[in-house]
């Protein structure tokens, strides 16, 4: 199985609006726990660590960007 | 440690009378008495080579060291006939139960099946071990076991080794056409060769205390993350003989190794973990330790083994029980090659496959190690949540590492003959022989590994018979389950663990793995798979 990227949820907003409000009111070190702990949950019920591995790339490719970003803004 | 002998005398030696150009000349040395030099001399020995095994010191090392000796190392122990021994002296366990605080996350079975001679694991304090070992070593005429010869120079020669050996008497030289180097993770012969000895290091510290007591706590290994009594670190109980209990605190990195150490600032410590006082020190040690191995184990006419060839930290029992798998996995190899039945060629699956069981060994004990003591704020945030999550949901309880007791590894091997035929289950090529309890035909009832060691721990054919007559090369041993004449299967899990079907056969290799299986095996099959095994193919 590979990682579906493609839009898997019927309403996308409903989706992202539920992880923001379980944040909501919560400290920066409350939400990175929170974060911690739903990462674990969902890459277990994922269950197959290719498809978490190429999670990690795609998120990872992120601080990649992010740093590209900031050396180019150095320049 | 009544009726144990631990100091040994230094003996001269005819071959220190020998002049410059006339040492002595022996097929093995092993230098290094502890546990794996010790069992690989007798293994060596019982399979008719002579041995010299050379120690530094007189006696027998102090401090309960190793203590768990896995269900592999005693099926070893028990082909070098001491296996008994030890587990009528050691504590049987099987349990393990993991702490979060003051509450149980969850406890595990190690050996959760009956029907094996030799339980999970043993607790025994290295010293004994070590003297037990000492004790059969000197049953055996072939092995000369020589104290205090400290081994100061090692010259490489194209067929054998020349060794400098420093004694109370002076030096003199011995020349080996195998050298095997047991001298521990302070290995001087490592040094001789110049192998580089690099990986990981941990800063953490820990803190070992063997405190005598009687108390009733279970035989059980015991493992607290964040405990009441050692707060924000992690704790290990374990029971061993003589009332004698294992306790292992994770300090702070930057606690002082010199004030750690004094009783009087460990004793407050257990007193809080125990919740009373009432105990006597054994021994008290602290700790940092690093996860590392050789690139090679096999230098020239120098074989590495054990702590020299790799270390590993303590948590998961990875390091004796490795060693002696190194052991046992040399001795039948280098027999072979000493009796020109196989080419030197053999002995590179040596290091094929104990370097990749250091690899996994060392892969399983650093994400232990790092469970224990996150190295940044993320993972102890990881860890936070696994422990919090492991209240409520077994994926969690999974992912609580407090410790990966050590296995077999399953060997990715030339020697290995690659299935052909559909398997269901059952130990693949490169895996161990499985355990289980079958019976003679006079009912006596016994166990698969004794009938291994009855056929004298040479290669040696599984057959699961279907009264066809067995066409087999004349060199193997043979145990046979079923059929007409075959010993007797009757609680089906011989058959059941070995996933076979009449006609079934497992060629083991004769340190007990498994060389290539068949559901109906041929005479050229078979002498192909022994071939490809004993690398003469």
């Amino acid at each position: 199985m590979a990682l579906s990227t493609s839009s898997n949820f019927a309403k996308p907003d409903d989706a992202f609006r539920a992880i923001v409000e379980a944040h909501r009111g919560l400290s920066d070190a409350q939400s990175a726990d929170l974060d911690a702990a739903l990462v674990l949950v969902l890459a277990n019920h994922i269950g197959d660590l290719d498809v978490l591995n190429e999670a990690i790339v795609l998120a990872k490719r992120r601080m990649l960007d992010d740093s590209q970003q900031q050396q180019q803004q150095q320049q | 440690m009544a009726q144990t002998r631990t100091q040994f005398g230094y003996r001269r030696h005819p071959d220190q009378d020998r002049a410059g150009g006339n040492a002595a000349e022996y097929p093995v040395v092993v230098v290094g008495a502890g546990p794996v030099g010790l069992s690989l001399a007798i293994d060596l020995a019982q399979r008719g080579q002579s041995v010299v095994l050379l120690d530094d010191a007189d006696r027998i090392g102090e401090g309960s060291r190793a203590i768990c000796f896995s269900k592999r190392s005693l099926e070893f122990w028990d082909r070098l006939g001491i296996g008994q021994r030890m587990v009528d002296k050691g504590v049987v366990w099987s349990v393990g139960k993991i702490f979060h605080g003051a509450s149980q996350l969850y406890q595990f079975n190690l050996l959760p099946e009956q029907g094996h001679k030799r339980p999970a694991f043993i607790n025994l304090q290295q010293f004994y071990a070590e003297a037990y070992l000492v004790d059969r070593v000197g049953e055996l005429a072939v092995i000369d076991l020589r104290w205090r010869n400290k081994v100061v120079g090692l010259e490489q020669r194209n067929d054998h080794a020349v060794l400098r050996v420093e004694t109370p008497d002076g030096p003199y030289k011995l020349h080996a056409r195998f050298v095997v180097a047991c001298d521990g993770a302070r290995s001087s012969l490592r040094k001789m060769v110049g192998a580089e000895f690099t990986g990981q290091v941990f800063e953490d510290q820990f803190l070992i205390a063997d405190v005598k007591m009687t108390a009733e706590f279970p035989t059980e290994r015991w493992f607290w993350f964040d405990p009441p009594f050692h707060a924000g670190r992690s704790a290990l109980l374990h029971k061993q003989p003589d009332d004698i209990w294992r306790i292992d605190l994770q300090l702070s990195r930057f606690a002082d190794p010199a004030s750690e150490k004094q009783p009087e600032n460990v004793r407050p410590r257990i007193a809080r973990m125990l919740g009373h006082d009432k105990f006597d020190f054994e021994w008290i040690s602290l700790y940092k330790f690093q996860c590392r191995r050789m690139d090679k184990f096999i230098h020239g006419r120098v074989i590495f083994a054990g702590d020299a060839a790799h270390q590993v930290s303590p948590f998961g029992a990875r390091g004796a029980n490795s060693g002696l798998e190194d052991a046992e996995n040399i001795a039948w190899k280098l027999d072979r090659v000493l009796r020109g039945l196989s080419p030197e060629a053999l002995l590179q699956s040596y290091h094929t496959e104990r370097s990749a069981a250091a690899d996994e060994n060392i892969r399983e004990s650093t994400r232990s190690t790092d469970f224990m003591a996150p190295a940044s704020h993320q993972e102890a945030r990881l860890r936070k949540a696994v422990l919090s999550l492991a209240k409520e949901t077994e994926f969690g309880k999974r992912m609580v590492n407090g410790g990966r007791l050590s296995v077999p590894s399953v060997y990715d091997s030339p020697l290995s003959t690659a299935d052909h035929d559909i398997w269901r289950g059952g130990p693949r090529p490169g895996a161990s022989m499985l355990d289980a309890p079958i019976a003679e035909r006079s009912g006596a009832s016994m166990f698969l590994t004794e009938a291994f060691i009855e056929q004298g721990t040479r290669f040696t054919l599984l057959e699961f018979g279907n009264d066809a007559v067995a066409d087999t090369p004349e060199s193997l041993g043979v145990i046979r389950i079923g059929g007409g004449d075959g010993l007797v299967d009757s609680s089906g899990l011989a058959g059941a663990r070995y996933d076979a079907e009449p006609g079934t056969a497992y060629l083991l290799r004769p340190d007990g793995y498994v060389a290539a299986r068949f559901r109906h095996p041929t005479r050229p099959a078979l002498d192909a798979a022994l071939a490809r095994a004993a690398g003469t193919n």
